[in-house]
């Protein structure tokens, strides 16, 4: 068999196998049962909370929770504003790269605050050591606050009647600790031995056999990129992301990159299961996104591995695929895998250049983080999903007459107009984005890197990017200016925030509801039945909101390639 | 609200200790440990230092060439073309790039011509061509030397590096290690 190909199944069966057992470990950890970490991290969590004040035995309500959360976002967002504009006069720079910019920073800040990622600079030249090392420590944080929400949502629907759903510190303080930090140093020392840089000094000078004097940036890059993909966060160290070759040297880092960024999001769906005690609810939701997820997945790899058609007829060999912003050591299947792997978990980093795949691949990219429910990134995932199910039991409650409940909880107006929010959200940040972009040429045609039908799916992607929190981009754009950054960095912040307060306060609203034990009358929601429900409610929905404007970019060009 | 103000400060403080410095500490420390001594890859030639995986721009008829590059493999800063698939310009270019290695490659077949030596890579650095790219180059670069076809196709072998644990991805040759390999040949 293909090589390339077997490369791209062990990468998801590797997933798979140790997604399950890390799913288990996660869900003890928030069950506060005991684990073999506890020896390690019980002394250092008790001495953090002791110096922060922090009683992490409190329990909160869901708007306490929200409380929490929102105000260390608020901290981290200033300090990231003063680290930004102020790296020349910070230490770690030896190659003496800039201040950012007012509106880089906002949008740097914002883009790592909500755990997207979005780079309108390039790690070479746009930011000092220090300002990595701020950057990774927000990748950490981030993903730690994606998780304590997605617990709350656990703990939800774990009590039966209750207001009091945990303590946020003890979900945030955990997830950093006990799993992000612990992975990371696991896959951090896989990546040293393969080659990859991790020290603080500058540019190093290189006369080339030819006799050309080039430079060669470095860093600190494998501490960085660990964490860039255990929590799903995906910004680069270099411009040029996974796929410059210190970032991603060899095949082999090419596959722990992508187990490290694929098996939280995986082991999250069972982590859920494990927690609540409903195993086959947990394999529905994984049965629902892995269907959804192989839908867009086999075409990118076998249109990537088929090559640029406009290529073919030129009468080459076109054998190894779209080769056009791709790296031989990875080929073309392993980077058409990775392009729906990062945009459906909202990794957003790329190991090739996404701008210069097919129109077809491009598109199933975009509906990868259109929908920006299959698997999803650390946490945000099962927010996203989790508004879909709460959709698809209300509609299977009206289409067979029963009153709409899930998890013994009753579904009624309120939590049905904010789960509609939700959901329109997100159509309405992206279209509303583009249709600005586009109505303002000067704004948008102007910074775009190539004519016609593909110019108007980079403008497309870059706010479908920013709004699903994803980071990657069709980066022919030329996205540091102020509109860009201004606009995106709006939108991103409220493509965070909606789906981390809503699904939180419906899962708030209904665990302060009485408990209705599970009858004969009950519609059940862990069957392959309601599976197919939630997943025909994700497709009409995306469908519904998406298809006039894929139509008018990626579709089109496709035409008129044939 | 003054209280998670507080207690927001006190914790981003703690956790910077813990996530911006131990840890990178620690990675640093773990990479000292590695081969490379965390400063990437290197190999040494004639006391010139060369990165093992930063690709090399490559223009002599004796040299094996690197890919098209966006940054002209100056690894200051690296990026992709970002040329759509339907691109006129780009596919002009495309078109222009098969002209040029047929001139500088005239044995060789237009349709032997692998895709990637006339398409730029992701990073603009990518040291590798495929075992397709060094076999439509091995006729130019011999007779440039003037070296038998046979012994550079032999030497293309020996550098072609097979897939991970011969299971998984795809084959590749290191474009620099070839080249310092022909290098020396060429001295004997």
């Amino acid at each position: 068999m293909n090589t390339e190909i077997l490369g791209i199944i062990a990468m998801f069966v590797v997933t798979l196998l140790l997604g399950l057992p890390l799913g288990k470990y996660i869900a003890k950890v928030y069950g506060g049962e005991k684990t073999w970490m506890d020896p390690i991290w019980g002394p250092i969590e008790r001495f953090i909370y002791k110096i922060s004040g922090v009683d992490s035995s409190k329990e909160m309500t869901w708007k306490e929770h929200l409380t929490a959360l929102l105000t260390i976002n608020l901290v981290w967002f200033l300090l990231s504003m003063a680290v930004l504009m102020n790296m020349e006069a910070l230490p770690l720079n030896p190659d003496g790269n800039p201040n950012m910019s007012t509106d880089l920073a906002f949008n740097t800040s914002i883009s790592f605050l909500v755990n997207c990622n979005l780079q309108h600079y390039s790690g070479e030249t746009g930011i000092s050591y220090f300002g990595q090392m701020w950057l990774m420590f927000l990748q950490f944080v981030t993903a730690g606050i994606g998780m304590a929400a997605a617990v709350v949502i656990f703990r939800a629907f774990r009590d039966k009647t209750t207001t009091q759903l945990g303590n946020f510190y003890d979900f945030f303080l955990k997830s950093c600790t006990r799993i992000l930090l612990p992975i990371s140093i696991v896959v951090a020392s896989i990546l040293v031995f393969q080659g990859m840089p991790m020290t603080f000094e500058g540019k190093d000078t290189m006369i080339n056999m030819q006799g050309d004097t080039v430079e060669v940036s470095r860093g600190p890059v494998a501490a960085f990129v660990p964490i860039k993909h255990v929590g799903t966060n995906g910004g680069g160290f270099f411009g040029a992301n996974g796929a410059h070759p210190l970032e991603n040297p060899t095949y082999l880092t090419n596959m722990v990159e992508m187990v490290a960024q694929f098996i939280i999001p995986m082991a999250m769906i069972f982590a859920f299961g494990f927690f609540i005690k409903r195993r086959k609810f947990a394999w529905m939701m994984f049965g629902v996104m892995t269907v959804g997820f192989l839908i867009l997945v086999i075409p990118n790899v076998k249109m990537e591995m088929a090559g640029n058609p406009a290529i073919t007829e030129m009468g080459i060999d076109n054998s190894l695929g779209a080769m056009e912003g791709k790296e031989i050591r990875i080929g073309a299947a392993a980077s058409g895998f990775w392009s729906i792997v990062t945009t459906m978990i909202s990794t957003g980093s790329i190991n090739s250049m996404h701008d210069s795949y097919m129109p077809l691949s491009g598109m199933n990219e975009l509906i990868a983080m259109m929908v920006n429910a299959f698997y999803g990134g650390v946490g945000a995932g099962i927010l996203n999903f989790f508004i879909f199910v709460i959709l698809a039991v209300f509609i299977s409650g009206l289409m067979v007459g029963r009153t709409p409940e899930f998890m013994g909880k009753k579904i009624e107006a309120r939590e049905m107009k904010i789960a509609m929010m939700v959901a329109l959200a997100h159509p309405f940040l992206i279209l509303v984005g583009t249709a600005l972009a586009t109505a303002f040429p000067t704004q948008g045609a102007a910074t775009l890197n190539n004519p016609g039908f593909h110019g108007f799916s980079e403008i497309l992607y870059e706010y479908t990017s920013s709004a699903a929190n994803n980071g990657s981009g069709f980066e022919g754009l030329g996205d540091n200016t102020l509109w860009w950054n201004i606009s995106t960095g709006i939108i991103l912040l409220l493509g965070r925030f909606i789906p981390i307060i809503g699904p939180i306060a419906i899962a708030g609203l209904l665990a302060e509801k009485k408990f209705i034990p599970e009858g004969e009358g009950t519609l059940r929601t862990d069957t392959s039945t309601f599976g197919l429900m939630v997943f025909a409610v994700i497709a009409i929905i995306a469908a519904l909101a998406f298809f006039p404007a894929l139509a008018l970019g990626p579709i089109a060009e496709y035409f008129s390639m044939s | 609200m003054k209280t998670n103000v507080l207690a927001a400060i006190k914790m981003t403080v703690v956790l910077l200790v813990l996530l911006a410095v131990a840890y990178p500490a620690l990675v640093w420390a773990i990479a000292k440990m590695s081969p490379s001594g965390g400063m990437g890859d290197t190999l040494e030639r004639k006391g010139k230092k060369y990165y093992k995986n930063i690709g090399q721009s490559f223009t002599e008829d004796g040299y094996f060439w690197s890919r098209p590059s966006a940054v002209d493999y100056n690894a200051a800063g690296s990026a992709g073309s970002n040329k759509g698939p339907s691109n006129e310009d780009y596919l002009a270019e495309v078109k222009t790039r098969i002209d040029t290695f047929l001139i500088h490659n005239p044995d060789v077949p237009e349709a032997h011509i692998p895709v990637e030596m006339v398409t730029a890579s992701g990073s603009g650095l990518d040291p590798d061509i495929s075992p397709q790219g060094a076999a439509a180059q091995v006729s130019r670069v011999a007779k440039a030397r003037g070296l038998d076809v046979e012994h550079v196709q032999a030497l293309v072998k020996k550098h072609t590096q097979k897939p991970l644990w011969g299971l998984f991805g795809p084959e590749k040759i290191n474009v620099l290690e070839l080249n310092i390999a022909l290098d020396k040949e060429s001295k004997n």
